[in-house]
């Protein structure tokens, strides 16, 4: 059944309710011109809400159980490694050590948060087969920006001035927006048959004005390069370097290292891999971690540890930094939840963490196999995947009439998060489908059935899935006006 | 929107875009299909007038609800006019795709190069 429209704050309440009283002064009233200039002052009050405490509880309450997220269901966004929060790593973060500390703070008075620090650059080190971290980027995104500017200072320190990055045409959309922030050009190289990267394509464009290629290894495409080697070979022999994007990370932790593929330079995404709440804009965290030969660009302070057991933040760190690419040391609050991650499960739980996730990815595939849905949702490449798998619609929309969109919505009714769709982009109507580690064979059973029966239900009407979804708050909202004419706020009358 | 069609008239490039050949001067815009796999259309990133294309290469930016999509040029040579309406109604491209929705007008620098495009029935081949 379709719910009531959602409602703001401001379009409740009446004038003079109040949820909260301020007590009596019981110190001196001070002029207020005294205390702020009268020009910086308001001429009249703000149009604030106003409403009764129960009123106020109730609207955030409302909104919060009409969001979806992994604490309400199957969540299987591809590339985004969804994954359950342990919490264990809120009651760990909420410590007063932990959450009372101030960013200003001294190292002196900051010991204990250092050595969580340094620890996890270290365990980070382990994972990737790199040994040197830094934890500052806020965001795989901003993960991928240093990455790419220490590559800049790596050429333009030998004298070298270049020009191009390579991404293959599979890349994440933040590869070539860093690459252009970066002030590259991006140059897109193509995918061989079987899902990886086209040798002979790398080949042809790998010259000496390549700075770097950006790679994740499994790909989007949920497959492995096993010329992994010889492409870094390929990019190393006309002096570039090979960055990892760690967006799939999931899929291979404590299985294969990127620093032992040749990679140069890792990005993390701690809210992917390493669990922590993500969406919504954050907080993310993306530290980067880099091969010796990177070492001396690394951002600024770098956290170091001396003779006597003690920790401080080193402004000089490395030699030729490329400085410092935020404020304070990081999100440090994602530093804890991930470092208590790493620490409950250990080595062998991360590999285990990632064995399960390729398992369950492909458990799931073999499932819409036995549904019979292959040949309107085939594998876009490959028989097997690692921890993700990409499906196209393409036979689907043809025989059915159905696109992967219509699809989508549908599986709203069905009380599901829907798949990533339309991405990668060489896949004609791709579904990108990721189940993650925790989730049981009676969730991964359920959503094959769900996508079976929207293909059955389809084959009888499409109109059902073309006009879903029916249950959801809102239905079908029009993109293409909400990309022309954006309304982002909600006018208020006074 | 209208039914998938390939006018017998213009010539085709296989990345889903058509040249209506008229002399030396081209028209380009994308196809039935490519307007069709894009979805709606929201923006229309136009070239300069002046500026050169190369057949094979990207010439303009389509930004659909799905993605921001590279337009190639079919066939080489000097842009000489671009459809600014595009920038008000770009889902012209959905609705029109070989009327309103033409995207470039081309002063062609070798008019020869169109004998390596195909015709409607040759590239509606390469669609299934």
């Amino acid at each position: 059944m379709q719910r009531d429209r959602a409602t703001t704050i401001f379009e409740k309440g009446a004038a003079g309710r109040r949820a909260f009283v301020a007590p009596k002064l019981d110190v001196p009233e001070a002029d207020a011109d005294t205390l702020l200039p009268a020009h910086l002052r308001r001429s009249a009050p703000a149009r604030l809400p106003e409403v009764s405490e129960p009123e106020l509880v109730r609207h955030y309450v409302k909104i919060s159980r009409r969001n979806f997220d992994l604490d309400t269901g199957f969540y299987p966004l591809g590339s985004c490694t969804m994954k359950h929060n342990p919490r264990l790593h809120e009651r760990v973060a909420a410590l007063s050590g932990h959450s009372r500390l101030h960013p200003m703070q001294s190292p002196e008075h900051a010991q204990g948060a250092l050595e969580l620090m340094y620890n996890l650059e270290r365990a980070l080190g382990e994972v990737s087969g790199l040994p040197h971290v830094s934890l500052q980027p806020s965001a795989g995104s901003h993960g991928e920006l240093a990455g790419v500017l220490l590559t800049r200072a790596f050429h333009e320190d030998r004298g070298q001035q270049r020009h191009t990055v390579l991404t293959p045409d599979t890349s994440h959309g933040t590869n070539p927006a860093t690459v252009t922030m970066a002030g590259y050009t991006v140059v897109k190289v193509g995918t061989n048959v079987d899902g990886g990267v086209d040798l002979d394509d790398l080949r042809a464009k790998a010259d000496e004005d390549v700075a770097c290629l950006m790679l994740t290894n499994p790909n989007t495409l949920g497959v492995f390069d096993p010329n992994i080697t010889e492409i870094a070979r390929i990019v190393h022999d006309v002096g570039a370097t090979l960055y990892y994007d760690g967006a799939n990370l999931n899929a291979i932790m404590g299985k294969a290292r990127p620093g032992d593929m040749g990679f140069d330079i890792v990005h993390f995404n701690l809210h992917k891999s390493f669990t922590q709440p993500h969406g919504g804009g954050g907080p993310g965290s993306g530290p980067i971690a880099v091969s010796e030969r990177m070492r001396p660009y690394l951002m600024n302070p770098r956290i170091v540890r001396a003779q006597d057991g003690s920790f401080d933040l080193d402004e000089q760190g490395y030699e030729k930094s490329i400085g410092r690419l935020r404020g304070f040391q990081g999100n440090y609050g994602c530093f804890v939840r991930s470092y208590a991650y790493i620490c409950s499960l250990g080595a062998e739980g991360l590999r285990d963490a990632s064995e399960t996730a390729v398992l369950n990815a492909n458990y799931l595939l073999a499932k819409l196999r036995e549904h019979g849905v292959a040949d309107k949702l085939p594998l876009a490449f490959g028989e097997l995947c690692m921890h993700e798998f990409v499906l196209s619609g393409s036979p689907m929309k043809k025989d059915l009439g159905i696109k992967t969109l219509d699809l989508a919505k549908r599986l709203l009714d069905h009380g599901y998060h829907p798949p990533t769709v339309y991405f990668p982009l060489l896949v004609d109507e791709a579904l990108l489908v990721e189940p993650t580690e925790t989730e049981t064979k009676e969730t991964l059973d359920g959503f094959a059935a769900a996508i079976a029966a929207i293909l059955a239900e389809a084959a009888e009407d499409p109109a059902i899935a073309q006009n879903a979804p029916y249950t959801t708050p809102v239905r079908r909202l029009d993109e293409a006006a909400a990309a022309k004419t954006p309304r982002i706020r909600q006018p208020i009358e006074t | 929107m209208a039914d998938s069609s390939y006018p017998a008239e213009l010539l085709y490039h296989p990345e889903h875009d058509w040249a209506q050949v008229d002399g030396d001067v081209a028209t380009f815009g994308i196809t039935w299909f490519a307007q069709d796999a894009l979805g709606e259309v929201v923006f229309f990133d136009p070239p300069e007038v002046g500026s050169s294309v190369t057949a094979g290469e990207s010439y303009a930016e389509v930004e659909s609800v799905k993605a921001v999509s590279d337009v190639v040029a079919p066939l080489s040579g000097e842009i000489i006019e671009v459809n600014l309406g595009l920038g008000d109604t770009p889902e012209a491209i959905n609705n029109d795709p070989y009327g309103d929705g033409w995207m470039v007008k081309v002063r062609l620098s070798d008019p020869s190069e169109s004998d390596g495009l195909l015709d409607a029935a040759a590239y509606e081949a390469t669609l299934s």
